[in-house]
């Protein structure tokens, strides 16, 4: 019995970390239950850790002579790789959180093909379908460590251009047909007992080549606005990789966390294409550029500039507003300004809501995270399907630094590249405030009609110092007029 | 008593099928607002796989199994420890207006029914 004690306490730990793990989820549910969810997770993870330690007094005998270097190594291991993390993940601006997440993201399919690569190099695994399940968790594994890294790359701006060469979706094509059919010579060398051609060890470095290189391949063409559904998609990926390594080394806790986030990662994703209007074959395997460009019909009515000032002093004496905010106000890092505007405006007693747009940000949610993070309370913050209605009621409609996802192309436009997209409905309000840059088209590329409408004005500069301008406007009216 | 763990590969499936059932069925819960911290969270729990790459370094017995052993616990604890980190950041920021606030505002049982839905 007492030999089988580090094994029930190892057996325990893992149970309890698959069950937090499922509970703190579950207490993401709402905002005010959620911190606590990522705490319980998060002891779920130490308690794991700490007993996967007991491993040590059952190890092979062929790794007992070096069981004191391994644990040696494991310890500098934890150390190393957890604490630059956890110092990276405590600095990271929350702009460049997609970026970040990416990044551990990337890590951990890079942990779970490494785990791959000793059972296949070590000819650890037994049978056919363990082998299988191996090969399939390393190549899935493999391309979300090389994917996400790319995907790092694109949203840091190391890399600017979507990469595309003629020919790409071949060339992806045969760089996946090279992994699978690798994989199938690694099956037959290794169940057949014989080498085929090359040592059998060679053949799993040409497959861990071929799978790292397949995604790069495919996430080198997608452009930088598809990257949330992207993000999502690699969750996905390294979450069936864990889960699929964990049925190979036998641990119901790695099957149990990785599949459940495989389908969170794939229903995040489905939500995601659903709201840019495009299915994720057509992300994954299009670029939105490439769209033969339609001719658009003339648009009526003139662009009607306005000083911020009086934009600003209009707000102060309607009843009820509505903030679209978009990645615009984030790139000119104008949340807080944006806020403390809001909160004169609550001041003479001016009903506020901010809209949020399902794909408003770099990856799913972020505009609310970069709210917050300004201090805007979340029950401020309504989602699309939440408060399209309250548009009509609204007597300004705030849109700052959004374009596509209020362009009522998509209602109405057939030959519109965006028609069918589910977008905010600022048109509707009495009056529609747009502050922008310039002139410039959206992501789409497409003129936006809302900007023509007779009940539009735009208020040209940056963000920032547009909203400068507001709160300095509504201020100087003073204290009479509150 | 015998405490070890052999999963045939139906029992696998079965595990596979329900875990995979739970996650959708939790997450399509999650309000659009948690989002990114919802995915930041899932990232982390797949951070679990540190545990696979302990149990692989543990028993590695050659020097290519113990670099790759290495780098597996490496990047394993990087997931683990950024996902938590990131995660725990950003719900901190999720505030509520204060009571002062809601009481000047007049649509505050609105937005209070808002929420109630989504919980």
């Amino acid at each position: 019995m007492l030999a089988n004690l580090p094994q029930l306490i190892i057996g325990l730990a893992d149970l309890a970390a698959a069950f937090l793990f499922l509970y703190g989820l579950q207490r993401m549910s709402s905002p005010a239950t959620a911190p606590s969810g990522i705490l319980v997770a998060g002891f779920g993870m130490v308690a794991a850790v700490l007993a996967s330690f007991l491993y040590v007094f059952s190890v092979s005998a062929a790794a007992q002579p070096h069981l004191g270097v391994n644990i040696g190594l494991a310890l500098i291991a934890l150390v190393v790789g957890g604490g630059l993390a956890w110092l990276s993940g405590k600095r990271v601006a929350m702009t460049a959180m997609p970026q970040m997440v990416a990044l551990y993201n990337g890590m951990g399919g890079g942990a779970a093909g490494a785990i791959a690569a000793v059972e296949l190099f070590g000819a650890k695994t037994q049978g056919a379908t363990q082998l299988v399940v191996t090969l399939l968790g390393a190549l899935i594994g493999a391309v979300s460590l090389s994917g996400s890294l790319v995907a790092w790359a694109k949203l840091q701006g190391v890399i600017n251009k979507p990469l595309r060469v003629r020919g790409q979706q071949a060339l992806n094509g045969v760089a996946m047909f090279a992994a699978l059919a690798t994989a199938g010579v690694i099956l037959f060398a290794v169940l057949g007992g014989a080498p085929i051609l090359l040592a059998t060890p060679t053949w799993i470095y040409i497959f861990f080549g071929l799978a790292l290189l397949f995604g790069v391949l495919m996430t080198l063409p997608i452009g930088g606005a598809d990257m949330p559904v992207v993000i999502s998609i690699y969750n996905a990926l390294t979450g069936l990789a864990v889960g699929l390594e964990g049925f190979v080394l036998q641990n119901p806790a790695l099957m149990i966390a990785g599949m459940v986030v495989g389908a969170a990662g794939l229903l995040l994703t489905l939500l995601m294409a659903k709201a840019m209007n495009r299915s994720v074959a057509n992300v994954v395997f299009t670029n939105f550029g490439d769209a033969p460009k339609q001719v658009q019909g003339a648009i009526k009515g003139s662009l009607r500039p306005v000083e911020a000032s009086d934009a600003g002093i209009a707000m102060r004496y309607a009843s009820k507003v509505i903030i679209v905010p978009g990645y615009g106000l984030a790139a000119a890092q104008a949340q807080q300004k944006l806020y403390e505007f809001v909160k004169l405006l609550q001041a003479a007693r001016v009903e506020v809501k901010f809209a949020v747009h399902p794909v408003a940000g770099r990856m799913p949610g972020q505009m609310d995270v970069l709210l917050a993070e300004a201090g805007v309370p979340y029950d401020l913050i309504f989602q699309l399907e939440d408060i399209n209605d309250d548009f009509a009621t609204a007597d300004v409609a705030l849109v700052i630094g959004a374009n596509d996802v209020v362009n009522p192309a998509a209602r109405t436009e057939k030959t519109s590249p965006i028609f069918g997209m589910p977008i905010l409905n600022a048109d509707k309000a009495k009056q529609v405030y747009v502050v922008k840059r310039g002139e410039g088209k959206g992501y789409a590329g497409i003129q936006n009609a809302l900007f023509y409408g007779d009940n539009c004005n735009m208020v040209y500069g940056d963000a920032q110092a547009v909203l400068v301008k507001m709160i300095e406007a509504v201020r100087g009216l003073g204290a009479a007029a509150a | 008593m015998d405490l070890s763990i052999t999963m045939t590969g139906f029992v696998a499936l079965y595990v596979f099928m329900l875990a995979a059932f739970a996650g959708w069925v939790i997450i399509g819960h999650v309000p659009a607002i948690l989002h990114t911290p919802l995915m930041s969270g899932s990232n982390f729990v797949h951070g679990i796989v540190v545990v696979g790459g302990l149990y692989a370094l543990l028993n590695a017995s050659t020097v290519q199994e113990q670099v790759i052993g290495f780098v597996a616990v490496l990047l394993g604890a990087g997931n683990a420890a950024g996902g938590f980190a990131v995660t725990q950041r950003m719900l901190a920021m999720f505030q509520t207006s204060e009571p002062v606030l809601a009481h000047a505002h007049p649509h505050a049982h609105a937005r209070v029914h808002h929420l109630k839905k989504k919980g």
